[in-house]
């Protein structure tokens, strides 16, 4: 399979994974490990200076593993600019994966906001992924911008309804110079090895794997549908027919 | 002096005091974690020389699960 590339950094999976939801950080690690994923997203918090946790980072750093650091929680373009700042200095790492979603029923984002943001990480020389809706003409605005890669939703968050919005997805897929990753809605290796097999140059997973009733399984059964939808979108699928085409010949061999 | 780090009060009977000191004060670790004082980032190799006023409103923030 082709290398993919982001910010001049080669990554042989193409299934990032979200570090959310899982039962406990053994599982956690266990399910990245078993992924094979070398893109890892985490969020940011306030440290509780009464209250100290075990530090998760050290269950998913590894040599091979790319952190992405995400800006969830934050509700415009300035708090997203500071969110990277902060990302950038706690994880020594310029990748930031730009979400804006003020809405927390549907966790939609901001697409003004976004493009705003884009903007100014890109000046500031962060290579930047945004989270997005599947808005084509968005795309074009944000690699006008000097985004990284688009991150478009292929259903909201954690809602795990695979790809719906296949149509629009496919235009950004035909018409990016960036590298596409679908980010968010994915319940299912199928669904992941659909996205692959449009075009996309990788998918984001999270709450599918983590509340799997086998995390761990999970993981590596995502690992299968991305390489097998890759593989089959580089083989080159066959084209679509309305009518049969009959894959014996016809040829009469009784009179 | 009274700042606030994470929107909690923090005071002390120094007159001066750096944002290194307040990290090394409430026993928090060095590394995985950033800083911003009004919101405004301070690099690590700031921490010591940056001193704060009072009530300045600093944020210490580190890596949680997410996707």
């Amino acid at each position: 399979m082709e290398k993919l590339i982001i910010g001049g950094r080669e990554f042989s999976s193409r299934l990032f994974v979200g570090t959310g939801k899982f039962s406990s950080n053994q599982l956690m690690s266990e399910a990245i490990a078993a992924s094979g994923s070398q893109m890892v997203t985490v969020a940011l918090k306030r440290i509780d200076t009464a209250n100290r946790e075990d530090d998760m980072l050290r269950h998913i750093l590894r040599p091979d593993v790319q952190l992405l650091p995400n800006t969830s929680g934050v509700r415009n373009a300035a708090e997203a600019v500071l969110a990277a700042q902060l990302a950038r200095e706690a994880f020594e790492t310029d990748f930031i994966k730009l979400e804006i979603h003020p809405d927390p029923k549907y966790l939609l984002p901001d697409p003004i906001e976004t493009l705003k943001a884009t903007e100014e990480l890109a000046r500031l020389g962060f290579i930047v992924l945004p989270y997005i809706q599947a808005d084509p003409v968005l795309c074009k605005r944000l690699e006008e911008a000097g985004t990284a890669a688009v991150m478009p939703l292929g259903a909201p968050i954690g809602t795990n309804k695979g790809i719906v919005v296949r149509d629009l997805l496919e235009i950004i897929i035909g018409e990016s110079n960036v590298p596409v990753v679908v980010d968010a809605g994915l319940g299912a290796p199928s669904h992941a090895a659909e996205a692959m097999e449009l075009g996309a140059d990788a998918v984001l997973v999270n709450t599918a794997i983590a509340v799997a009733g086998d995390p761990v399984a999970m993981a590596r059964a995502f690992a299968k549908g991305v390489e097998a939808g890759r593989e089959a979108y580089e083989a080159g699928l066959g084209s679509r027919s309305k009518i049969a085409r009959a894959s014996s010949p016809l040829t009469s061999f009784l009179d | 002096m009274t700042v606030y780090l994470n929107q909690k009060e923090f005071s002390t009977d120094a007159a001066r005091l750096t944002v290194a000191e307040v990290i090394s004060l409430n026993q928090l670790p060095t590394v995985g974690l950033a800083v911003a004082v009004n919101n405004k980032v301070v690099r690590k190799a700031e921490w010591q020389t940056t001193e704060l006023a009072e009530g300045d409103k600093i944020t210490v923030i580190t890596a949680v699960c997410g996707g």
